[in-house]
């Protein structure tokens, strides 16, 4: 029988997602041990100058909808096409970013298809013809295998757990046009407007993350972490103390009730590092902890550890990675 | 109108999970009502308090799980219903769906389905979608704010958190609302509500008071199972300790990170 691998691409404003990228890759590598090429699923509005981007990461043929109904994302018109199309042409496993977006598509695929959904996925391997998923459970205390029994297999992947592969310009596919299986009138949800974080970096996407907590002291503390982050080019993180005192907003906090990440490099500054804030962070290869309290927790985590004052480190590792990095 | 929100019993966040015997154990720590449902009883209470009706709290789980439900009522919550049988034991995302949907049939009147946005022990975040998927209702996942809902005309407007910002929508009622953290502050049951809870008869349906499909349920009815759970590998190496004056420090972790190319 034969293996297709599907991948579900993510586009924002004709920006391809990073964690759809690292999907393809991850696809490849399921087509060269089973057989079977990778077919990848895009949708939007004028959006097919994506198409040969997605053929350089890795597919071998693009099913495109380019359509008004498919302009912003909406989980109804995008998970009922993806549903239809799988169910006329039966791929073997369908994988997507564990975004918000990945996570509504494929949670509504698996009732359609009447199948499993494993999400967020951080490892995946062959055994036989079998596919092992290794995902964190209890907040990233645990750690399961988990398998699906049913086709297609659905799987959502961490961002950041699988590499991003290079592009190869060489590669060609076909490009097929599809139609949205849902007409404007028979979608519910009305997307009205957009408030984009202009110029913020994603945590989840991140390279470098630069967070702040209790021991930045309020919000005017978060100052020298953020001239830091800007210096690196990171995101900026908090901790959940951070963020219920008020002293940053939500979409920053990193944790058990907040994002999970994987950086290269994470710097936790004044964070103690309770564990619900190492269930968001655990992931990053490096940590960096700097903190007035040589027991705190984030320190046995740690891979260098600065004892002292964030509010003079910081300032200092602004001003030295700026020659450094010839600012 | 009648408002439901759906809770699951967790083990306490700050618990340390660990695995024996295959099995997995989280010492003396107890059991909570999972912290993300959290915002989804307070926006339950809020919309029952503002437009009327009810607040009606379901779980699924065993026995203990009526625990969970006693603090949705303490919190304000008027009703409560826990799902449990025997045979729902091993139940996947999927098949949870499944239960949930028809458990919301069959309570009937209902509006407004509310979900925290994932439990900190599947961690899936699967539920929501495709209970809003089977009951056919408008699914607005990642919802940090209810900013307009008229019960008369049934058109709701919500904030959406997604990764680039906030999406805004309009959809009709009913719906299923995935709650985020920041969707509100929750409130510490009242003195009188837990008294009012510990006194409270919670009705049990079991399947087959759900007429269930038994190939649809359980273990058996799941299409994913978890062969194998393990504890995380210890990180490599201790932490190494940087120290002097702060310019000192900094151009020795800058030497460190740039030889580790982590910047």
């Amino acid at each position: 029988m034969s293996h297709k691998t599907w991948v579900f691409i993510e586009q924002f404003k004709s920006t391809l997602a990073q964690p759809s990228l690292e999907a393809l890759g991850e696809a490849r590598r399921l087509a060269a041990g089973r057989g079977g090429g990778v077919t990848a699923l895009l949708f939007g509005q004028d959006i097919e100058g994506l198409a040969p981007d997605v053929i350089a990461y890795g597919a071998d043929e693009v099913l495109l909808a380019d359509d008004a109904t498919l302009a912003e994302f909406r989980a109804e018109p995008y998970a009922s096409l993806l549903s239809k199309l799988a169910q006329e042409r039966q791929p073997d496993v369908i994988l997507a970013g564990a975004t918000t977006r990945g996570r509504d598509v494929l949670g509504i695929a698996a009732v359609d298809l009447g199948t499993g959904a494993l999400a967020d996925v951080t490892e995946l391997k062959l055994v036989g013809d079998q596919i092992v998923a290794t995902r964190p459970v209890y907040a990233g205390k645990l750690l399961a295998e988990v398998v699906g029994e049913r086709r297609p297999l659905l799987l959502s992947l961490r961002p950041r757990a699988f590499p991003r592969p290079e592009p190869d310009a060489s590669r060609s596919g076909g490009i097929e046009k599809v139609t949205p299986a849902l007409a404007e009138d028979a979608i519910a949800v009305k997307v009205t407007d957009y408030a984009v974080d202009e110029g913020r970096v994603s945590l989840a996407d991140a390279r470098i993350i630069v967070s702040g907590g209790r021991g930045v002291g309020g919000p005017e503390g978060f100052a020298p972490v953020r001239e830091l982050a800007e210096t690196l080019g990171a995101a900026m993180g908090a901790s959940r103390a951070a963020v219920d005192a008020g002293w940053i907003p939500y979409a920053h906090q990193v944790g058990q009730t907040g994002k999970t990440v994987a950086p290269d490099l994470y710097i936790a500054a004044g964070i103690s590092g309770a564990i619900q804030h190492q269930a968001g962070m655990r992931s990053a290869k490096t940590i960096v902890a700097i903190n007035k309290d040589p027991e705190a927790p984030i320190f046995k985590l740690a891979r260098y550890g600065i004892v002292g004052d964030l509010f003079k480190i910081l300032p200092a590792l602004t001003a030295e990675f700026k020659k450094r990095l010839g600012q | 109108m009648h408002v439901v929100v759906c809770v699951k019993q967790t083990p306490d966040s700050a618990a340390k999970m660990s695995v024996d015997n295959g099995k997995v154990t989280w010492g003396d720590s107890g059991l909570v009502v999972n912290p993300w449902d959290e915002y989804a009883i307070e926006e339950a209470i809020r919309l029952k308090e503002k437009h009327g009706g009810k607040a009606t709290a379901i779980s699924m789980g065993p026995e203990s799980a009526k625990e969970a439900l006693k603090t949705c009522l303490a919190m304000g919550c008027d009703e409560a219903v826990l799902i449990s049988d025997p045979a729902l034991k091993g139940s996947d995302a999927l098949a949870t769906s499944y239960v949930l949907a028809k458990a919301i049939e069959k309570l009937g009147d209902v509006g407004m389905v509310l979900f925290g946005k994932q439990a900190i022990d599947g961690d899936t975040g699967l539920v929501p979608v495709a209970v809003a998927r089977r009951l056919n209702w408008s699914p607005l996942t990642y919802t940090i704010k209810i900013a307009e809902l008229d019960p008369g005309t049934k058109i709701i407007k919500a904030e959406r958190l997604l990764e680039q910002g906030k999406q805004i929508v309009t959809a009709t009622l009913p719906a299923v609302v995935g709650t985020v953290k920041d969707i509100n502050e929750p409130r510490y049951p009242s003195f009188m509500g837990i008294r009012k809870a510990a006194k409270a008869v919670i009705n049990t349906w079991s399947a087959a008071d759900l007429g269930l499909d038994a190939s649809q349920i359980g273990a058996a009815g799941s299409p994913t199972h978890w062969p194998r759970v393990f504890p995380l590998p210890a990180r490599a190496g201790s932490v190494e300790l940087i120290d002097g004056t702060p310019e000192e420090i900094a151009a020795k972790l800058a030497d460190k990170l740039l030889a580790d190319k982590v910047i």
